[in-house]
């Protein structure tokens, strides 16, 4: 709005002009400013949106490798299969973990700190039960022989699932922290707002990890 | 209360508030009379939250790299005029030590010279200070980034002195060269080089993550996003960059590392693997990373040309929507880095053409600023000689990058001297150059004194010649045929000609010269720190709201916080007596 060409003073007809609007442009009133997404929660957004492409970079090799592969080797014939069917369970408690943390997050927005809590800590624990689930059938995984060395296929496999179950044991502890800094009485929206982005990011994001690794 | 970050502050009026306790809202100003810095040596210097101390532990971390970088360049270039004779200062420069000299002098200078000097140093001394608050949004990460840039620089450095020495493998490391220690005979050299980028780069991260925030959440009242100004957008574009391409390289340094130390194959294609997928998440990053640097690069010459040529900077808002949309526009341009590498050539044409695509925007920026320059009352002082040499010699970089961007003329230059005489015109005058202009502009806002005039145009003077010396002449060696990734050129008969040998102990010297130039600008920075003139707060009569802090600012930065009035560039208004028209001060 001020990109007005410099001219050099009296040259031009105009100066005048642009003077009195100048000065009309600086005595105007500027309000004082908010955050428009606290930063808490902006920190983590950008966050979220640096692990959205470090996955889209683990995915896009995966599809590469995959490609590469071909059908026999994908998996290897003499290579367990994945349990697609526990993990279809599986997922169904993460995503409730995740909708119970909505649900605590909106409880707390309107002051209900007991049924808040409450949520956090039951999606804490769906999100203990999903990591744990994935920790036994990994153990049974690698007992069939399926390792991260036995084939392109289980590098791939433990990478991505790997990569994932870590970021989800680090929100767990976010989570936990939530839930006892809301049992002590002194949570905030913008710390629920934070660590509530961050797990939506882990919960979201598993759908998608389990068709591409499972499923398709 | 911000989530674990804000500890630091223990004044409780800005216990629940954002850092910057500018606004009416958050907490008198008066409450800065009680904000007190820390007090002992190790808490203020070396452990300090405050913004400022950060930033100049990030440039004295990468001046010291700088240094090591340019030594490495002199054992090599020497090895290359003078083929086979002991280094002077060095010793012999086996085929084994130059690749690691090779490789290392390319790693320091782009991720920790250009990096932490750019970004880091001027990002972290400069945001808070010039959009008016107190310090970063999160203090206790942005420590915690430099120490994680600190060790990975650690482990980098001690990457040279294991088993096998340092990584030759280049700094693009492409596998299977790089994925086993049977291939790079660096078995414990190429996992460490890895794991240092991959720890600076979450330094890198979490720094970015604190620009973004505090640009956005912590400027003074009445800043909007057109007053600005253009340096703090540049190395806020630069961060959004950044975030968005380091991700897919970090997962592929995962799987690089996975394969040289947990036995897996994801790049080995005798097991299945695929080396191209390295290539493309490495250049996935690795072109964006150009304007990563770049951009802050372009921030400060466009401060320093304004002051130094008392204009206001032309086309604000043309340049800031170029720069974004040059952002978004270099993530489809990596595949260029790899026409020669088997892609697919309906592929290669696509790149070709977004490639020359993008020389138009970065274009349309250079001509912007050359405006700014036009009928302006320039004044010559050492910084602005560094701004505007920038423009000239980053042009040079930028026009032969077209030839090379072409897929057809790149099949024939590609690995030879043209492409390393291209990317020094564009990376010398970015990470060198504009550094300078930025140094000499800021340094009274700094340390309080002025730096010394005349050195400071023999440091410009030695840095332009010596440049220009060493690579003007690898175009010509390079045209001819050049190969970049030779040792020592009397083992190949057809390229150890006299005449190209000449051309190549020409680019030695210029490489002395420039290193040479180095001592004015160490003799003039230490000089100055003690025996400098004093500066005044605001010495360049600038606008922008660090020149109301004093020099050099206190702990809390301004005794006043600021509130903003107009744009960043109000220079030779018409009707003023004053050529400038700060941006706190009101009508």
């Amino acid at each position: 709005m001020r990109n007005r060409p410099v001219r050099p003073a009296g040259t031009s007809r105009v100066a005048s002009v642009m003077n009195a609007a100048n000065g009309l442009a600086v005595t105007r009133p500027r309000p004082a400013r908010r955050p428009v997404v606290p930063s808490a929660v902006l920190a983590v957004l950008v966050l979220v949106a640096a692990e959205a492409m470090f996955f889209a970079g683990l995915t896009s090799a995966f599809l590469v490798g995959k490609a590469g592969a071909g059908p026999l080797l994908w998996p290897p014939l003499d290579q367990p299969r994945l349990p697609v069917a526990t993990t279809a369970v599986n997922t169904l408690v993460l995503l409730a973990s995740g909708v119970a943390l909505a649900i605590g997050q909106r409880a707390f927005a309107r002051g209900r700190a007991r049924s808040a809590r409450r949520a956090v800590t039951l999606s804490l624990g769906l999100g203990v039960a999903f990591v744990v689930v994935q920790g036994s059938e990994w153990v049974r995984l690698v007992g069939y022989g399926l390792t991260m060395t036995s084939s392109t296929f289980g590098s791939f496999f433990y990478l991505l699932v790997g990569a994932h179950a870590l970021h989800a044991v680090g929100a767990l502890v976010a989570l936990g922290w939530l839930a006892r800094s809301l049992r002590q009485g002194h949570g905030s929206r913008d710390v629920l707002g934070a660590v509530g982005a961050f797990w939506y990011f882990v919960v979201g994001l598993w759908p998608v990890l389990y068709v591409l690794v499972y499923v398709w | 209360m911000a989530l674990t970050v804000d500890a630091e502050h223990t004044v409780p009026a800005r216990r629940r508030g954002a850092p910057a306790s500018h606004d009416g809202h958050r907490g008198a100003p008066a409450a800065h009379g009680g904000h007190h810095g820390p007090t002992s040596f190790w808490s203020t210097y070396v452990f300090s939250t405050d913004h400022k101390v950060i930033g100049l532990q990030y440039m004295f971390t990468g001046m010291v790299m700088a240094l090591i970088g340019g030594f490495m360049a002199y054992a090599f270039r020497m090895q290359l005029a003078f083929p086979d004779q002991p280094v002077p200062g060095f010793g012999l420069v086996t085929p084994n030590v130059y690749n690691s000299l090779v490789t290392n002098h390319g790693a320091i200078m782009i991720f920790w010279v250009a990096m932490p000097m750019l970004i880091a140093g001027f990002g972290n001394f400069l945001i808070p200070l010039m959009i008016g608050c107190d310090d970063m949004v999160f203090p206790r990460l942005n420590r915690l980034s430099y120490q994680l840039f600190f060790v990975s620089a650690i482990v980098l450095l001690a990457s040279f002195v294991v088993p096998g020495g340092g990584f030759g493998g280049a700094w693009t490391s492409y596998p299977p060269l790089s994925s086993s220690g049977t291939f790079n005979h660096t078995p414990w050299g190429a996992p460490l080089w890895l794991a240092a980028v991959a720890i600076e780069f979450i330094a890198f991260l979490l720094g970015g993550i604190n620009f973004i925030t505090t640009a956005m959440n912590a400027r003074a009242p009445g800043m909007r996003m057109w007053d600005i100004p253009m340096v703090v957008w540049m190395i806020v574009i630069a961060s959004i960059l950044f975030m968005a391409s380091a991700g897919p390289l970090i997962a592929g340094a995962i799987m690089l590392l996975l394969d040289q130390v947990a036995g897996t194959h994801f790049f080995t294609p005798a097991a299945g693997g695929d080396p191209l997928l390295w290539q493309h998440l490495f250049w996935f990053f690795g072109h964006p990373e150009v304007y990563v640097v770049l951009l802050p690069a372009m921030g400060i010459v466009a401060e320093v040309i304004t002051v130094h040529a008392r204009k206001k900077l032309f086309a604000y808002k043309t340049i800031l929507y170029t720069t974004a949309g040059t952002a978004a526009f270099s993530f489809v341009v990596w595949a260029h880095h790899q026409f020669v590498a088997g892609i697919d050539p309906r592929m290669a044409n696509l790149f070709t053409i977004t490639t020359l695509l993008i020389s138009i925007p970065i274009g349309e920026m250079l001509f912007c600023y050359i405006a700014t320059l036009w009928g302006g009352s320039i004044e010559f002082k050492t910084s602005m000689l560094f701004g505007v040499a920038f423009l000239a010699e980053f042009l040079l970089g930028g026009v032969t990058g077209i030839f090379l961007g072409a897929s057809a003329v790149d099949v024939y230059l590609h690995d030879t001297y043209f492409v390393v005489a291209h990317f020094h015109y564009t990376f010398v005058p970015i990470a060198i150059i504009a550094v300078f202009a930025g140094i000499y502009h800021w340094y009274p806002k700094m340390f309080g004194r002025l730096m010394d005039e005349t050195l400071g145009k023999i440091h410009f003077w030695g840095t332009i010649i010596g440049f220009n010396t060493i690579f003007l002449p690898l175009f010509v060696t390079g045209a001819a045929g050049d190969h970049r990734r030779i040792y020592s050129y009397q083992h190949f008969q057809q390229l150890a000609t006299d005449g190209l040998q000449s051309l190549r102990v020409v680019a030695t010297v210029g490489m002395l010269i420039m290193l040479l130039a180095q001592t004015a600008f160490i003799v003039n920075f230490v000089r100055s720190l003690v025996r400098g003139a004093p500066a005044a707060a605001n010495p360049w009569r600038a606008n922008t709201l660090e020149w109301a802090a004093p020099s050099p600012p206190p702990h809390g930065n301004f005794a006043e916080m600021p509130t903003v009035y107009r744009g960043p560039y109000e220079y030779s208004v018409p009707g003023r007596t004053e050529d400038y028209w700060p941006q706190n001060v009101p009508a």
